[in-house]
């Protein structure tokens, strides 16, 4: 056994964890929804695009919804433009029955479109018109959250696709997405904006009793905000109202969609200790709310080829190549000598990052023994076309395993 | 204090921004230190409550409140520069939002009942632009605020703000309130904090890798503080260079891996041939890598600002990797 290996053997290390088995998921019809979560910079998008593909060419219909996918990623999946409309993905193989579908959230139009629905032309055309709702469907933090799960709950009830997969929202924290429908649920069917939309409703009797507490609350919201403000909102609120239950009953029934038997969450992280502490935070939560977690994806993972040279023995035998006089040498000697001490040099700082991230990662693993992780190695380019999403596809569904590869 | 012209000198207020995962507040933070010395005071503030700087620093949980964290280092060749002192302040919008009411109404009790109301949630709810002019609004009043001497408590404020694809509309305050309260005292203190962030005194630092995306979403940020007036877009900080092993021309024609092989033997390594094939391969991966850096290095440089590249540091951010990367930044310009 190499030195490598044994110390592997000795240290947590996420080869104590079991393999997820990503063709399993995808395959299986039972499976409806796939969301990709995970802080931001992970690589989510591309992995929730790579998974689209590969269960498109394994056979099933499939949608990907995408919220801010990069520039050149979108125009490989033929996303040119942000239409919140599903459009068919060219250059994929349908020989097994499959086809990819792909779309780009436009959260204003998602908002507006259910403000349309639910309200009759001329109400609809005021709710759209008032600068408060403008600025809350295009700028509210949980807005974009609330639209996504929106979004899917929509996707889902059209039934026209056998999956669905979801990259969630770009935010700081991965359990944003859980949290922001709820807290924009929340404040619009909440007391306080009940309250604050009494006045305008006139209900003298039951401002009277509240009068104490009220004043001194809306007192306080005009210094903090200005009259006008508030004003904005009580006129939104009063046009608004009739909407109301509605938002939390569909946020709600969206939530339990994301429990359903057919929903699965995959974490999606880096091999870096802030990415693997938020990953954590969200399994643990993913376990309160008992919505069902597949596993964890570890992204861009530095491995070698050649494991069995230690990122030690690998720095002295660069160090001996140095040290071997150049005279005597033909040109080409001394030139294979240097190249490929360069090389020694290089293969150890890898070994030493990939050291680093096993670490990591490993930490993570004995944290969360039974969670399912498959690792996806760092590709030296970006992707930005099909053929790189299927490479990243094949990495997923454990063609290339986590035995060492060339990346 | 050391008289050493750097690319922002009169610049109070640094802005750090980059896409997630580019190490935006390791930047931050190695720039706080950096600006820390001859004696200079520096004020590192977190705006979204993650506690990064608290665990950068190895430091428990950061209070809403300014604590000194570290300190700068100095010049040690000249022995005359005493170093500085950073200071760390982690916002959270309560927070602000008390301090806000305690500045301009003397009001923080009144404050502290609505916060146990949840008002404070709901306050910010309703007017989505408050929480940023609140974090912002803090941020440049402790690059403005006067000691009883007279001169500035900090020398230099940094700010670890959010990531490029919200950074425009976190700085650019008074037009995000603007669409909600066209009168009023938020729209007054909004119009206080715009004047300071759009002044020379203020400048917005770009963190990013030589990747593809943290490069496009780098020259789009770029581009679109640009279209806001008076913003002063500031350096461009490479994060997690690889620097090349090998000359360009040397990994154009790299030898055959027999060559290498017995290069191997040479070193006294067994196993030649599988390991020569192998390393092979990686070199081949590394020139190809070193040819994107290059390409991505080539758009970054198009933005026309200054360049800064901070070299990847394998063994993980500890407080002397902090260092390095404050020294970094010291020895080419950016501090």
């Amino acid at each position: 056994m190499s030195t490598i290996q044994q110390e592997a053997s000795r240290r947590p290390s996420v080869s104590m964890s079991p393999q997820l088995d990503m063709d399993r998921i995808i395959d299986d019809r039972r499976t409806r929804i796939i969301v990709c979560c995970g802080s931001g910079g992970v690589g989510k998008t591309t992995a929730a695009a790579a998974i689209g593909l590969r269960a498109a060419e394994r056979g099933r219909q499939v949608c990907v919804l995408t919220v801010d996918p990069a520039r050149r990623l979108a125009q490989s999946m033929g996303l040119t433009s942000l239409d919140n409309t599903p459009r068919l993905v060219d250059g994929v193989d349908r020989g097994n029955g499959g086809s990819l579908h792909a779309m780009m959230l436009d959260m204003k139009r998602t908002f507006d479109e259910i403000v349309e629905a639910h309200s009759d032309p001329a109400r609809a055309a005021q709710i759209l018109a008032n600068p408060f709702y403008q600025s809350l469907s295009s700028s509210f933090a949980g807005t974009q959250e609330y639209m996504a799960m929106e979004k899917l709950g929509q996707l889902r009830r059209s039934n026209e696709w056998d999956l669905i997969v979801v990259d969630t929202p770009p935010s700081r924290s991965a359990l944003d997405f859980l949290d922001a429908p709820e807290r924009l649920g929340r404040f619009l069917d909440g007391r306080l904006i009940r309250v604050l939309a009494s006045p305008a409703k006139a209900t003298r009797p039951f401002t009277k009793v509240l009068n104490a507490g009220f004043s001194m609350m809306t007192g306080a919201l005009t210094r903090l905000l200005g009259a006008q403000v508030l004003r904005d909102a009580q006129t939104f609120v009063t046009a608004f109202d009739t909407m109301f239950g509605g938002f939390r009953e569909r946020a709600d029934a969206t939530y339990r969609l994301l429990q359903a038997p057919g929903t699965s969450f995959l974490v999606v992280a880096a091999p870096e200790p802030d990415a693997l502490r938020e990953a954590s935070y969200f399994v643990e939560r993913l376990d309160e709310e008992r919505m069902p977690l597949a596993g964890l994806i570890l992204n861009r993972v530095h491995h070698s080829p050649a494991t069995r040279l230690s990122a030690a023995r690998s720095l002295a035998a660069a160090e001996t190549l140095e040290s071997i006089p150049n005279e005597g040498l033909v040109p080409a000697d001394a030139n294979a000598n240097a190249v490929t001490a360069a090389a020694l040099r290089l293969h150890a700082e890898r070994m030493s990052l990939g050291q680093r991230e096993q670490r990591v990662a490993g930490a993570f693993a004995s944290a969360h023994p039974a969670v399912p992780v498959v690792e996806v190695s760092a590709l030296p380019v970006d992707i930005h076309d099909l053929a790189g999403l299927r490479r990243i596809g094949e990495s997923l569904g454990g063609l290339q395993g986590k035995s060492p590869r060339i990346s | 204090m050391t008289a050493r012209d750097t690319d922002w000198d009169g610049v109070r207020l640094h802005v750090v921004t980059g896409k997630g995962g580019t190490g935006k507040t390791t930047v931050a933070a190695a720039l706080a230190l950096a600006l820390a010395h001859g004696g200079r005071k520096v004020l590192l503030i977190e705006a979204e409550g993650r506690q990064g700087i608290a665990r950068l620093f190895d430091r428990p949980p950061l209070p809403y409140g300014e604590r000194k964290i570290a300190i700068g280092p100095g010049e040690a060749d000249d022995g005359r520069d005493p170093g500085g002192d950073v200071y760390a302040l982690a916002i959270d919008p309560e927070g602000a939002l008390l301090d806000y009411l305690q500045m301009f109404y003397n009001a923080r009790s009144a404050g502290k009942a609505l916060t146990r109301l949840g008002l404070v949630d709901f306050a910010t709810t309703i007017a989505p632009g408050l929480s940023d002019v609140l974090v912002t609004g803090k941020a440049t009043e402790s690059a403005r605020r006067k000691a009883h001497g007279g001169g500035y408590v900090y020398d230099s404020v940094v700010l670890d703000a959010p990531p490029t694809g919200r950074v425009g509309r976190f700085l650019n305050v008074s037009a995000e309130v603007s669409g909600l309260a066209k009168v009023g005292p938020i729209r007054t203190h909004a119009d206080t904090v715009a004047r300071v962030i759009k002044s020379p005194q203020t400048a917005v630092h770009f963190v990013s890798t030589l990747e593809e995306m943290p490069v496009q979403e780098t020259l789009d940020g770029i581009a679109e503080l640009r279209r806001i007036a008076g913003m002063q877009i500031g350096g461009i900080v490479i994060n997690m260079a690889r620097p090349a092993v090998l000359s360009r021309e040397e990994l154009k024609a790299l030898p055959e891996p027999a060559a290498l092989a017995t290069a191997l033997a040479a070193a006294g390594l067994h196993s030649t041939d599988t390991l020569a094939a192998a390393l092979a391969d990686e070199l081949a991966e590394h020139a190809r890598h070193v040819e994107l850096q290059d390409r991505e290095r080539t758009e970054l440089e198009a933005a026309g600002q200054p360049i800064y590249t901070l070299p990847m540091i394998t063994e993980g951010i500890d407080l002397a990797a902090l260092h390095r990367l404050a020294a970094e930044l010291r020895d080419q310009g950016a501090a």
